[in-house]
């Protein structure tokens, strides 16, 4: 390529000197082939398979999982919030709390729609709660970010009820009750990391407080978990 | 800008009164306004945030001056710093003579983040104890299945929150017809009556975590340093309002505010925490608790 430039540099290098005489009509269309691209990506998005739709979303989604569970001081989640995830997060975590205990239909577990409605309904006076107190993030953001860091909390979940196929004894308690206050902690540090710069610094432990309360009640909720027995249950502990 | 002292002198009285149009300022009662009046001017600024100056509250009757559908109404309730809820809650669980809670913390700021979240708070270190303790009570029973009662943690939210509302409410509603019957001095307004009944709730906490412990006395102990400890600080804050009253109804309504206190606190205990069985467990426990199981199999 070099050699063909230098050998035909000579042959253009008279090019300089030519100029187009003005009784020549210049004229012509000069079309772009190209369309403007915002409008083919419009039709594109609505053309491409639903598959590519899904997989941007949850691509998305799961950046942010990955921002919640390396936690440093970034506005990603801040700038791009989605209500996706914590959806996600909500439904799983209700489907895997929800019954608890068969023995009586009144004093078990907590069933799916109250876990659901805590979660959310805790999330929204949070929410309110750090607005009253002179917050500079918006409604939405703060849901997303509290419904994020419920993360750390699905996960433990997951590993207590691992753990409780292997047996209820009290090794078994301790393992899960490890992993609970380490997933609280994660989730309570998580989401001060994010919250925390939006709020006067006279302040915050009252907005901090709240979230703090937050996380323990469904940490509480996780660790009381007890799977329902179909027999007469003799066990002796959580 | 010839003759500086006159418009600095000037220029001091319009920044006081623009200070005072400011809902968000607390000013001070200045003794003589023509001493070194840019010294003060600069140092306003550190005052308003100085908890100990106990000043005049020239805005008392200026604040709440939004709607009460918008934002801006309810944000004038959560105007409190850190420091200052703490204040409050040191305040109520020490009580001093002579003090009154409402003049000494709250001087017409009341806020509503406290008593919600005090209450909701105890809502759940009631029913979070309660749990613990019944565990713990029943530990040794082969019959005893654990289980997480997360129905009582409405139950608790309903008897506190109501206790947190209703009693101010009925409280303020006495007072305001006393009051148009009998000249007072003090009267409190209804935000301010939740704010002390909030603040005063607190002492619970602390006592709902010493409930775990399953010996009935050091339970029964706790509920007396605690309703001793708020009780006398709603004593103080209230006994100024109803003291020119007739001597028999100032007494019936402190003694009532003492008695729904302690009554909250024993209906709790008695009703989340169960007692410690000190008979033989193999016997009735067993008993009771195989009837429950066979009456709940037959429900099924």
């Amino acid at each position: 390529m070099a050699e063909a430039d230098e050998a035909s540099k000579p042959l253009f290098a008279g090019l300089s000197d030519v100029s187009i005489s003005e009784d020549i009509p210049v004229e012509g269309e000069i079309t772009v082939p190209v369309g403007s691209p915002s409008h083919d990506d419009e039709y594109s998005t609505l053309d491409e398979p639903v598959k590519e739709t899904i997989l941007r979303d949850l691509k998305a989604v799961g950046k942010k999982f990955g921002h919640v569970m390396y936690p440093k001081k970034s506005t990603t989640l801040l700038r791009d919030w989605d209500l996706w995830g914590p959806l996600l997060l909500c439904v799983t975590l209700a489907l895997m709390l929800q019954g608890g205990s068969a023995d009586s239909k009144e004093d078990g577990g907590p069933q799916f729609a109250e876990v659901f409605v805590i979660i959310w309904f805790g999330s929204v006076i949070i929410t309110l709660n750090s607005k009253l107190l002179g917050g500079t993030i918006s409604f939405f953001q703060s849901l997303c970010v509290l419904g994020y860091c419920i993360l750390p909390l699905t996960v433990a979940m997951i590993v207590c009820r691992l753990v409780l196929l292997g047996g209820t004894g009290t090794a078994s308690f301790i393992v899960r009750f490890i992993v609970v206050v380490a997933s609280f902690g994660w989730s309570t540090f998580a989401s001060t990391a994010f919250l925390a710069d939006s709020q006067s610094p006279n302040r915050k432990a009252l907005v901090v407080y709240p979230v703090f309360l937050f996380y323990f009640v469904i940490s509480w909720m996780i660790l009381t978990f007890s799977p329902s027995h179909s027999d007469g249950a003799t066990d002796t502990g959580p | 800008m010839a003759a500086v002292g006159d418009l600095q002198f000037q220029e001091f009285d319009d920044a006081e009164n623009l200070l005072a149009a400011n809902r968000d300022a607390t000013t001070i009662s200045i003794g003589d306004p023509n001493e070194k009046p840019t010294n003060q001017r600069r140092s306003l600024g550190n005052w308003s945030r100085n908890a100990d100056s106990d000043k005049t509250e020239l805005l008392a009757g200026q604040r709440k001056s939004a709607a009460f559908w918008t934002f801006e109404y309810y944000q004038a309730f959560f105007d409190v710093d850190t420091y200052q809820v703490l204040d409050r809650i040191k305040g109520s669980v020490l009580p001093l003579p002579g003090k009154n809670f409402v003049r000494l913390y709250i001087r017409s700021n009341p806020d509503l983040y406290g008593p919600l979240w005090i209450c909701t708070t105890l809502v759940f270190a009631i029913a979070i104890s309660g749990n613990i303790s019944n565990f713990l009570v029943h530990l040794g029973q082969p019959q005893y299945h654990y289980m997480p009662e997360f129905r009582k943690v409405t139950i608790a939210a309903t008897a506190i929150y109501s206790y947190a509302w209703l009693v101010p409410l009925a409280l303020w509603g006495f007072l305001m017809w006393r009051n148009s019957k009998v000249m007072n001095i003090v009267s409190y307004s209804f935000l301010e009556i939740v704010c002390v009944y909030g603040y005063s709730l607190f002492i619970y906490i602390p006592a709902a975590i010493l409930w775990i412990i399953p010996i009935e006395w050091v339970r029964w102990i706790t509920i007396l340093v605690a309703m001793c400890l708020s009780g006398s600080v709603l004593v103080i804050t209230f006994w100024p309002a109803v003291r020119d009253d007739h001597r028999r109804i100032a007494i019936a309504t402190i003694s009532a505010v003492l008695i729904l206190h302690a009554l909250l606190a024993v209906g709790c205990k008695a009703y989340f925490f169960d007692a410690p069985q000190i008979e033989v467990p193999g016997l009735s426990g067993s008993i009771a608790s195989g009837n429950r199981t066979v009456t709940a199999v037959k429900t099924h």
